[in-house]
């Protein structure tokens, strides 16, 4: 069991066992009867992101517990107790107003709050999404020196693309992360909105086309686990779901080997949504390298994909899609922006438009037309990309570190006023150190 | 016909099914009107009514002829999800299953919580104010007939065309024509619209009502409580709906223009949609709930025989959530990738609105302290929601956590949170107020057997088929899936449906309630106009109340002016009665609603004559309409005096 509250501790004051085992078997009782029987991965994950939040969901119940159960169990005893048929039980008309009892159901619920909101701020700065893990456990802070594992994950109608740029492999609708290794995860989209979510890892956050979001995230357990996208994208959303494989170092390495060596294959890629194959013709074949125009094939709606591997892919694959632009003779939406921050081409910029139409699996036409640009366009694009010498994907980096130090987030790491004597707390206290190791809180906004 | 064929005719066998029954059904109605010569009845006294009773009314049968489509939803959706497990695709393909989750949202909060709300307001807020009326007569029917018509636009997509398979806030880009190329979402924009006119209409009516009609002496702290609340509830409407107006508006022209306000081109950022509709959207449940707290202080302070605990307490809680509820609606998408700093403000801002509502409920608590409660059926609705609510209002404020957010998100946790507070709070509320004010618009009681069993059906059913999914979202399931892996969870969903059952026991005891109390009418009447011993000015009229309301309009001296007149024998005056001066009913309300619906289908299917023709239409007949000088007319005091009359014969004779 690793509560937040532990994390908010400085080492020197980390809870007992004793207490941690006491909430954990209230916890345990307030759930037990209905939850005891099934499998809560919520409250129960094997990452320890997800337990933390986890462990926030508990905690927050119990905190509002305190207040929630005076107040149902008022609400039955009064309904009994001044029932009309109690003819013993007070009765008062005109009291209608108390003075006391009115700041007490202001302040009661405030101070509940106050408590509640100090927590939320606190979980919610150091579980930001953006925010690099801090430790791989409760007991295990991360090594200085040591490099998430990168994936980058593309959510397409109806499933998931990892491409791992460290291995330069890719995946769809297959994930597999090293147990005890930081993760950091780059998560866009093709078409519409999706949610990555791994329950068992961390909390979701939305995949949105031409943007990128983050999540940072450990696993601490072997197994395999479930994925899924949590926002509704259409027809094929209920089978957008993949298996996350948590394995060991060795056998990560052993599978990245297993995938660099997958040949061509012909496909069992589910059949497109659109265009059904024509009798007797066997299926693309998938697999391989995946470049630009292997991307283009997949991106077509299908359902029930089964895993695909791809052994090689291409670099600069990821930063073209976020960038909208893995189509030949698509401007990136980069380009555009540089261009519009040079206040435009004027009626010259009219022309671009068409290079720029990225909705395609509804607008076949327009996506016609940018699959096959005619050398006009392709001069013009070359002319665009030399005037804004924009590197195309170059999205800026939103990451924050995690703190290095916990202790100065409740204070602990501050010296105490003279006045105030804390006896060996002082003395234990770093004397020599002017300046109290500082964390920022500050993220993006 | 622009792009209506005869493919938008129903194909599925279920749709089909159904088509053919409700058209039966549609045409035996007819025949029947016809039959019994009501049309000319119905015409007269009801559809171009613009007495504020009816209306009220009128929206009260809207909402319950919606909720019964919506509920129809629901329980397809709770047999889908239980049976299909271990590849198992169920009954329902994606395609009918996705319009019918986003026409459950769509319809329950449209076109079910809001008319019912309306409804209310409608029907009481002029009588506890002492008025004759709305402020606008006119205007009121016109709102009525405007929400209807965009009823009548999502009823008729169930047969021709298709609703939009896109979640009830049709977010983009999946909303946008690339992805939903047919006239699913258009259905869902010209619905939207044209019943916004009327919520939008009706809450400036209400407000310059509440603002500008209250009877002498009754000073803004001597309001009634749901006068209150219905107060802030039209000020959140007016400041709340424009912003839905606008949000749709570009949606519709990025589908019908070519625009990319929120399409991934050119700059388009669905994400602006999403902020946009959900500014609009968190207010919209405090309109939806606030009229409903309104509702439960007056049956509590009714039914404990006692003054509301803390009334300027209340009142600025009140004030207090209607400000805050627009500084919430980020945490409805703390997932979307915000700073921890935007997130945490969002998520303490949500807690703080649990702050004020607690004292609500403590008050309630209070009220019943030293009290004599009567457990007549309004009553027993309010402890169920006391009860309910705080659960509701919990799972809520750990949804504000952010990272408890992150794990819990678009989760089956979600759904039973909100179905916890709009079933516990608003819909438990309806049937308070369904109960307690029956009396007062049809002089008799409703029977209270088949309440109970409504009752005992509705709130043990609400558990068991909520409670499972509260479990489901720990168990990592997310909403909206149509098919699923894990045949381990397939029990809670059974579980689940079979709640959804009770539920529907719940609805049938309650239309068995209804049929059974208009039948033995007689035996349950209401002679007096006071059944429950009533706090507020409403029950000092009779049941039903004259089309006029008051002979002379009351006076009033404290809060709960009824019972104050009732502890002072305050003599109901008999004589010296004027002619009362009233509006006179019309029939531009329901025409220009009819030509909207009109206006509203040809966009959808681009039939652009048709467009113009309508639009043409509906500017012209308001034009018209203006040169309409016959607006009022007024009630001879002989009239005045015999209704009068009966009304003091009937209550000699009950207190004989």
């Amino acid at each position: 069991m690793h509560l937040p509250e532990s994390r908010l501790n400085p080492p020197g004051r980390r809870s007992g066992p004793s207490r941690l085992l006491n909430l954990r078997a209230l916890s345990a009782l307030a759930l037990a009867g209905s939850l005891a029987a099934c499998n809560t991965v919520v409250l129960d994950p094997a990452g320890d992101v997800a337990r933390q939040q986890g462990d926030l969901v508990i905690i927050s119940t119990l905190l509002m517990l305190l207040i929630v159960i005076p107040v149902m169990a008022a609400v039955v005893i009064f309904a009994w107790r001044y029932r009309a048929s109690n003819k013993d039980a007070k009765y008062e008309p005109d009291w209608d107003h108390s003075t006391q009892l009115e700041l007490l159901i202001w302040t009661a619920p405030l101070l509940i709050i106050i408590c509640l909101g100090a927590v939320t701020w606190t979980s919610t700065h150091l579980l930001d999404p953006y925010r690099t893990v801090g430790r791989i456990d409760g007991e295990t802070p991360i090594a200085v020196n040591a490099k998430p594992l990168e994936v980058e994950v593309v959510a397409l109608d109806w499933k998931w693309l990892f491409i791992y740029p460290e291995q330069g492999i890719a995946t769809v609708n297959e994930l597999v992360v090293p147990t005890g290794r930081p993760l950091q995860f780059k998560i866009t989209s093709s078409s519409v909105m999706n949610s990555f979510y791994v329950p068992a890892m961390a909390g979701q956050i939305y995949a949105m086309p031409g943007m990128e979001t983050r999540l940072h995230a450990v696993m601490n357990r072997t197994g395999k686990f479930e994925g899924f996208s949590a926002n509704y994208s259409g027809a094929g959303f209920s089978n957008m779901r993949f298996a996350a494989h948590s394995v060991s170092d060795a056998d990560f390495a052993k599978w990245v080997g297993q995938v660099k060596a997958t040949p061509m294959q012909p496909g069992p890629a589910g059949q497109p949504a659109d265009d059904p194959l024509p009798e007797g013709q066997s299926a693309k074949p998938v697999g391989g390298n995946l470049d630009r125009a292997a991307y283009l094939a997949l991106e077509k709606p299908s359902e029930k994909v089964q895993v695909i591997r791809y052994a090689s892919v291409a670099p600069d694959l990821y930063d073209a899609i976020v960038d909208m632009c893995v189509e030949p003779g698509k401007m990136c939406s980069s380009e555009m922006m540089a261009i519009d921050a040079r206040g435009g081409l004027g009626k010259a910029g009219i022309r671009n438009v068409s290079m720029l139409a990225y909705d395609k699996n509804g607008r076949q036409a327009g996506s016609e037309a940018t699959a096959n640009p005619n050398d006009a366009v392709r001069k013009e694009l070359a002319w665009v990309r030399a005037l804004c010498r924009q590197i195309p994907g170059a999205a800026p980096d939103g990451t924050v570190k995690a703190p290095t130090d916990l202790r100065s987030l409740n204070g602990a790491g501050l010296a105490a006023p003279q006045s105030i004597g804390l006896g060996d707390r002082e003395a234990r206290a770093p004397a020599g150190d002017p300046k109290p190791a500082h964390v920022s809180l500050n993220s993006r906004n | 016909m622009g792009r209506l064929w005869l493919d938008a005719l129903p194909q599925e066998p279920i749709v089909l099914a159904t088509f053919v029954v409700v058209a039966l059904g549609g045409v035996a109605l007819v025949a029947a009107l016809t039959y019994f010569k009501l049309w000319g009845y119905l015409w007269k006294e009801w559809f171009t009514s613009v007495d504020h009773k009816k209306i009220g009314i009128m929206y009260m049968v809207l909402g319950l002829v919606m909720f019964l489509r919506g509920f129809a939803d629901a329980v397809m959706m709770r047999i889908q999800q239980s049976m299909a497990f271990n590849g198992n695709e169920g009954y329902l393909n994606a395609h009918h299953y996705d319009q019918i989750f986003t026409a459950h949202g769509v319809i329950m909060i449209f076109f079910v919580a809001m008319p019912f709300v309306t409804g209310l307001m409608n029907y009481i807020v002029p009588l506890q104010i002492g008025a004759r009326d709305v402020s606008f007569p006119f205007l009121n029917n016109f709102s009525f007939w405007m929400t209807t018509a965009g009823a009548v636009l999502v009823m008729m997509s169930l047969f021709i065309g298709e609703f939009a398979q896109t979640g009830w806030l049709a977010y983009p880009p999946l909303s946008n024509l690339a992805y939903s190329p047919w006239v699913g979402v258009d259905y869902y924009i010209w619905s939207l619209q044209i019943a916004g006119v009327g919520t939008l209409l009706s809450g400036v009516n209400l407000i310059a009502t509440i603002v500008k009609m209250r009877a002498p002496g009754m000073t803004m702290m001597r309001m009634p409580i749901f006068t209150w609340t219905s107060l802030c509830t039209n000020i959140l409407i007016v400041a709340a709906f424009p912003v839905l107006t606008a949000v749709m508006t570009m949606l519709s022209v990025d589908r019908y223009l070519g625009f990319n306000f929120f399409s991934n081109d050119f700059g388009g950022s669905p994400m602006m949609y999403v902020n946009l509709i959900w500014i609009w959207g968190h207010p919209e449940v405090y309109i939806l709930i606030l009229p409903l707290f309104g509702v439960f202080s007056e049956v509590t302070a009714t039914f404990c025989g006692k003054r509301l605990f803390g009334y300027s307490s209340m009142v600025y809680a009140t004030l207090v959530i209607t400000i805050l509820s627009y500084l919430v609606w980020l945490h409805h998408f703390f997932t979307m990738g915000s700073g921890a700093s935007v997130n945490s403000f969002f998520g303490i801002t949500t807690m703080v609105i649990s702050i004020p509502t607690g004292a609500k409920l403590f008050n309630w608590l209070f009220t019943m302290y030293r009290a004599r409660i009567r457990y007549e059926l309004p009553m027993m609705w309010t402890v169920a929601f006391m009860l309910t609510f705080t659960i509701g209002g919990m799972t809520g404020v750990l949804l504000a956590v952010p990272p408890a957010d992150f794990v819990l998100h678009n989760s089956l946790f979600l759904i039973a949170h909100f179905h916890n507070v709009i079933i516990g709070g608003v819909l438990f509320g309806i049937f308070a107020a369904i109960n307690y004010w029956w009396p007062k618009a049809f002089g008799f009681k409703l029977n209270q057997f088949w309440g109970k069993v409504s009752f005992w059906l509705w709130v043990p059913g609400f558990w068991v088929a909520f409670t499972p999914l509260y479990i489901l979202g720990f168990m990592g399931v997310t909403r909206r899936m149509r098919v699923f892996d894990d045949p381990s969870i397939q029990i809670w969903f059974v579980i689940a449906a079979f709640g959804a059952l009770m539920i529907a026991g719940g609805i049938g005891a309650m239309l068995v309630q209804f049929a059974v109390s208009i039948w033995k009418r007689e035996e349950l009447k209401d002679e007096t106009g006071d059944p429950w011993h009533g706090r507020t000015l409403e029950w000092a009229t009779s049941s039903p109340p004259p089309e006029y309301n008051f002979a002379f309009t009351p006076i009033v001296h404290d809060i709960d002016a009824w019972d104050d007149m009732k502890r002072c024998a305050v003599e109901r005056p008999t004589s010296g009665y004027r002619p009362i001066h009233m509006p006179k009913g019309t029939g531009t309300g329901i025409i220009l609603a009819g030509l909207s619906i009109a206006l509203g289908f040809a966009m959808i299917w681009y039939i652009w004559w048709l467009a113009a023709v309508s639009f043409a239409g509906i500017i012209g007949y308001a034009i018209f309409h203006t040169f309409n000088y016959k607006r009022d007319y007024h009630i001879p005091v002989e009239t005045v005096e015999a209704t009068e009359a009966a009304r003091t014969r009937q209550l000699a004779a009950a207190g004989a």
